[in-house]
């Protein structure tokens, strides 16, 4: 795949949906293009993070742990999803981990130029803050819905 | 050393100055002669009737006539006397060239011996001397001070008397002609021997101050380098550029000054020269026009002076020269001698045997008065055996640090004794204090030279036996008589100098292990593994490490293969397939280049390179594709600032060239590459050589060119000129590539771009095959061959206090102190170490400056000291239990 299409491809991701095509191509080009083999880990919970990801191709299962110390599948990522970004962002540990449910093919973006590009293009915060209140309320349904089961 | 310069030419060169003047003086009756022998032609073979000839031959009161030599007509009598003078010519040529080379090989000898000695001395300098003379002070004295001291040294003697004796033989032979004459001549001389001396004495003190400011100058210099960071962190350049252009204006002053006094010299003494000929002219033409005085005799008067004045001028010369050499050597000898200078005995003393420190230490009532007078140290008492581990602690300022270095003699006690196994450490040669102790502290100092060298240097001391090398050996032995003759050490560098027995090992494969033991004791041996898996080695000198790599890079692939998710972490060479984790310029020379005939950065400048592309039809291919990356980077990199770090980090062209391709686009299309000028060609093809298309995934590496690729890969090799041979070492998976490190020797390939964590997971695989084939070891081992810099700037600083804790505990020292060297080192790998290092101690003695009260613990026998006296001593449970317990003991609460 080439640095064209990569960048046809974030266009699709509705963080970056309104960047303008030179400043995904640098988006592109600087970031690095990994993949993850099936079961390998693209971050895990606890650890430091440094970089976010963008899924290209495959399917991710995000699990964290429970207090039994089993792991619990919360949430499937797949082409277009961006994870990874709370660790950086907050400078807190990853609070899930990511393993991939087939080989993945991800854009890793480091931490610094994803700073450098939320700074520079404001709607990208906005973007952000979109995301990440739509999975608070998300979150919130499902564990309004668990309790009601317990409850039953 | 000798006050006074004469007196240290005297005492190191007697023999080459009488030498000199014997020279001098056996040159005289030639130079009398060649004096002699123009009159002679004039008054016995020109000016003389012919019919006087033929007449027997005589010169110089030798008689040839009578000694049988027939009678000889005018013309043979000339020719023979010019032959004589040619003769003369030569002879007194011969004595000034041998006279001359001898001086140099004396003053070269001389000043040989004379920085000898001031380095002899810097190494005998208390430690207290470098806090009030810096290195700025130091250098210059011993290099450039001295410089032209050794010029002089062959003159000091030989001068004055070749010189004053030349003027003396045309004297006498002026006096022989005509008395008064000669008496005219010199009349003028005590003039300039009373004016000239008072004159140069100005100049003289201008030179001292000279040489003063100088030296203060490049101190100024050393310490901007030193201090170039907060000069930048505080924005301070102005200020410095302006106490700069102080320093250089009072220099110009004093310098200017000298040039003017110089010529004022120079004036007079031209001047007075000058006096003679005006007295002859106006006195003598007086005289000979009121018929008192002969002509002829005027004009022999006049010649005489003139002849006279070469050696004249000469002489004084030497004298202006001797002042200046005499004040140079007094101001930096004087330098050299500072109070408490270590005895040459001391350093230079060899005891017959090694034997080792044994019984108790004792230190007596000692004290020890800083700068201010103060007693840091106040009348310390403490006796402990040598089979006794004691940590020593205190609070800040309890003169802990004072006390740890007294114990090492690095300062010696204002008052009181130290005795160590008997030794009083006050007298002890450095033999024992260097070899059987040791001492670990924040002056440690980490040598540009290897690891290995690094480690080893604590064994070191001396010569052990001749160079094995013969014929290193005997180009040594050549040197020696020279160096004897200058007083220098005549030990061989090249020779065995490291002391295996004193390591406790029998050679050096023996010490390679201990060596390996340390690292271990320090937790440096993972840091010098990696070292040398970038480390290189010489297959030819070491086949053996060369196969066993090979080995590793079998068992690797193996690896690889077996492992499907491995598998793509390695993308190998093979000389059949395009690699796409390496550049294009590496596809195409596959292998490394040696030496500097291909340089992988320009590639597109190579004249052969470019022959290939031509003869492969890739060169438009080649353009097109620079063409096309020149475009990306610019539409890419353009409105960047141009010190971002994207630069450095991911672009094909640094910001400074940037502009240049922006222009190369915008004058040329990517439809018009024929418009491109040579040099823009060769940059255009640069680029595509640096492609790594798995990495910068830029979409325009076709199957098709990589094929076109691996055909030109074929004619590269298959045609490389001659003299080009050689230049590349290529990639053959049964060879170890020389110029290649171990690494990438056992990798035989590129660590995959787009697979997650590759490079740990390559690492973690290198490391097992490693294990696997026995290789670690070896690895440590080319890894002590890693050069650490300057100051060993290219370790941490960690990593460096780890080194120099090793290089102290490899010589295996009876009693070893460990004062705050390890500041770098983290808590929990300090409390390690300190654990190992306790129990290698075992039987010996070590005093350890711990600033935690729990690592105290691990030790024998705690010493609490505070206010440079030692309060309490005894084992960490005793000191830990009573009262507050020993952390407070270590804090100040006092």
């Amino acid at each position: 795949m080439s640095l064209n299409e990569e960048v046809e491809l974030l266009r699709n991701v509705p963080l970056f949906a309104n960047l303008e095509p030179s400043k995904l191509k640098l988006l592109a080009f600087t970031s690095e293009r990994l993949t993850f083999r099936k079961d390998q880990d693209l971050c895990t919970e606890g650890d430091m993070g440094d970089a976010a990801f963008i899924i290209i191709e495959g399917e991710c299962d995000v699990l964290i742990s429970t207090a039994g110390g089993a792991m619990t599948s919360v949430a499937k990522a797949k082409k277009h999803d961006f994870v990874g970004e709370i660790a950086i962002l907050c400078d807190v540990p990853r609070t899930a981990t990511v393993r991939a449910l087939r080989d993945v093919t991800v854009l890793r973006i480091s931490k610094e130029l994803f700073f450098r590009l939320v700074r520079e293009f404001p709607e990208m915060a906005v973007q952000i803050m979109r995301e990440l209140a739509a999975r608070v309320e998300r979150t919130n349904s499902q564990l309004a819905r668990a309790l009601g089961r317990a409850s039953n | 050393m000798e006050k006074s310069i004469f007196k240290y030419i005297l005492r190191y060169s007697a023999r080459q100055q009488i030498n000199l003047t014997i020279l001098a003086a056996i040159s005289f009756p030639f130079v009398y002669a060649f004096y002699e022998l123009p009159k002679l032609i004039i008054n016995k073979a020109i000016q003389v009737n012919p019919e006087d000839f033929p007449r027997p031959f005589e010169l110089f009161g030798i008689d040839f006539g009578a000694l049988g030599v027939p009678e000889v007509g005018q013309l043979p009598w000339l020719f023979s006397l010019c032959a004589l003078f040619l003769v003369l010519v030569l002879i007194n040529q011969g004595f000034k060239y041998v006279i001359n080379v001898y001086k140099g090989l004396t003053g070269e000898r001389m000043l040989r011996r004379l920085r000898y000695d001031l380095y002899g001395r810097v190494l005998r300098f208390p430690k207290s001397t470098f806090r009030n003379m810096s290195q700025g002070e130091i250098i210059p004295m011993i290099t450039a001070e001295v410089e032209p001291l050794g010029g002089f040294i062959g003159d000091a003697y030989s001068q004055p008397s070749f010189q004053g004796g030349q003027l003396l033989v045309i004297l006498g032979f002026l006096f022989a002609q005509d008395w008064r004459m000669a008496t005219a001549a010199v009349a003028l001389y005590p003039l300039q021997l009373y004016i000239i001396p008072k004159l140069q004495k100005r100049v003289n003190l201008l030179g001292k101050e000279r040489v003063r400011l100088v030296r203060q100058l490049s101190d100024r210099i050393g310490e901007t380098v030193n201090g170039v960071e907060d000069i930048h962190v505080h924005d301070t350049s102005r200020r410095e550029r302006a106490e700069f252009a102080r320093r250089l204006g009072t220099i110009f002053t004093v310098r200017y000054k000298i040039y003017r006094q110089k010529f004022v010299i120079k004036f007079i003494n031209n001047f007075i020269q000058q006096l003679g000929p005006f007295f002859f002219y106006s006195i003598g033409g007086y005289l000979a026009i009121k018929g008192q005085l002969e002509v002829g005799t005027l004009v022999a008067a006049i010649t005489a002076h003139k002849d006279l004045a070469a050696p004249w001028k000469e002489l004084l010369n030497y004298y202006q020269q001797q002042a200046d050499a005499r004040i140079k050597y007094e101001v930096v000898v004087s330098q050299f001698e500072p109070v408490g200078l270590l005895d040459a005995e001391m350093q230079e003393q060899e005891p017959e045997t090694d034997v080792a420190l044994v019984g108790d230490a004792a230190l007596v009532n000692v004290k020890l008065y800083d700068d201010q007078e103060t007693a840091v140290v106040d009348g310390a008492n403490l006796k402990f055996s040598l089979a006794e581990r004691i940590a020593l602690v205190g609070p800040p300022g309890s003169g802990r640090e004072d006390l740890a270095m007294l114990l090492a003699r690095l300062v010696t006690p204002s008052a009181g004794s130290i005795t160590v196994g008997g030794a009083d450490l006050a007298k002890a040669p450095e033999a024992i204090i260097g070899r059987r102790m040791s001492y670990v502290g924040a002056g440690g100092f980490v040598f540009a030279a290897t690891v290995g060298d690094n480690l080893y240097y604590g064994l070191r001391h001396k010569q052990l036996r001749a160079n094995i090398d013969e014929a290193a050996a005997q180009e040594h032995d050549a040197a020696t008589s020279e160096a004897r003759a200058a007083g220098n050490s005549v030990d061989d560098m090249r020779a065995e100098w490291t002391d295996y027995a004193g390591a406790g090992t029998d050679g050096p494969d023996a010490l390679a292990i201990r060596a390996l033991d340390v690292l271990d004791m320090v937790e440096l041996t993972s840091d010098v593994y990696q070292f040398g898996l970038r480390g290189s080695i010489d297959p030819k000198s070491e086949p053996q490490i060369a196969q066993a790599v090979l080995r590793a890079r079998m068992r690797l692939r193996e690896r690889l293969d077996a492992d499907e998710t491995a598998g793509h972490l390695v993308e190998r060479f093979d000389r059949a397939l395009y690699n796409a984790n390496a550049t294009v310029g590496e596809n195409l020379v596959f292998g490394n280049p040696v030496g500097d005939a291909f340089n992988m950065d320009r590639l597109g400048e190579n004249a052969y390179v470019l022959e290939i592309l031509e003869k492969a039809g890739l060169t438009e291919k080649a353009l097109q594709t620079g063409h096309q990356i020149a475009a990306t980077m610019v539409e890419l990199f353009a409105d960047l600032p141009p010190d971002h770090e994207f630069f450095q980090q991911f672009s094909f062209i640094s910001s400074e060239d940037l502009p240049v391709y922006q222009a190369i686009l915008g004058r040329v299309g990517k439809d018009h590459l024929d418009q491109l000028k040579p040099d823009e060609r060769a940059r255009i093809i640069s680029l595509t050589f640096l492609l790594i298309p798995a990495r910068h995934r830029l979409g325009i590496m076709t199957e098709e060119f990589q094929g076109q690729i691996l055909e030109a890969r074929k004619m590269f090799a298959e045609n490389m000129p001659e003299n080009l041979r050689g230049a590349i070492e290529f990639y053959e998976s049964e060879n170890y590539i020389a110029a290649s490190n171990l690494q990438d020797n056992i990798l035989f390939g590129k660590v995959s771009y787009g697979e997650a964590e590759a490079a740990s997971r390559v690492g973690q695989l290198l490391s097992d095959v490693i294990a696997e084939t026995d290789l670690r070891e070896t690895v440590v081992r080319v890894g002590l061959n890693f050069h650490v810099g300057i100051g060993g700037t290219r370790l941490t600083p960690a990593q460096r206090q780890k080194l120099i804790l090793a290089r102290s505990l490899i010589k295996r020292p009876d009693l070893m102190i460990v004062a705050d060297g390890l500041s770098s080192v983290d808590p929990a790998t300090l409390a390690r170490i300190v654990e190992r290092v306790v129990e290698e101690f075992r039987g010996r003695s070590l005093v350890w400056l711990v600033q935690l009260a729990e690592l105290a613990a691990r030790f024998d026998r705690v010493v609490v000291m505070r206010s440079g006296k030692i309060v309490k001593s005894g084992t960490f449970e005793e000191l830990n239990g009573s009262g507050d317990g020993l952390a407070n003991l270590i804090e100040d609460k006092a």
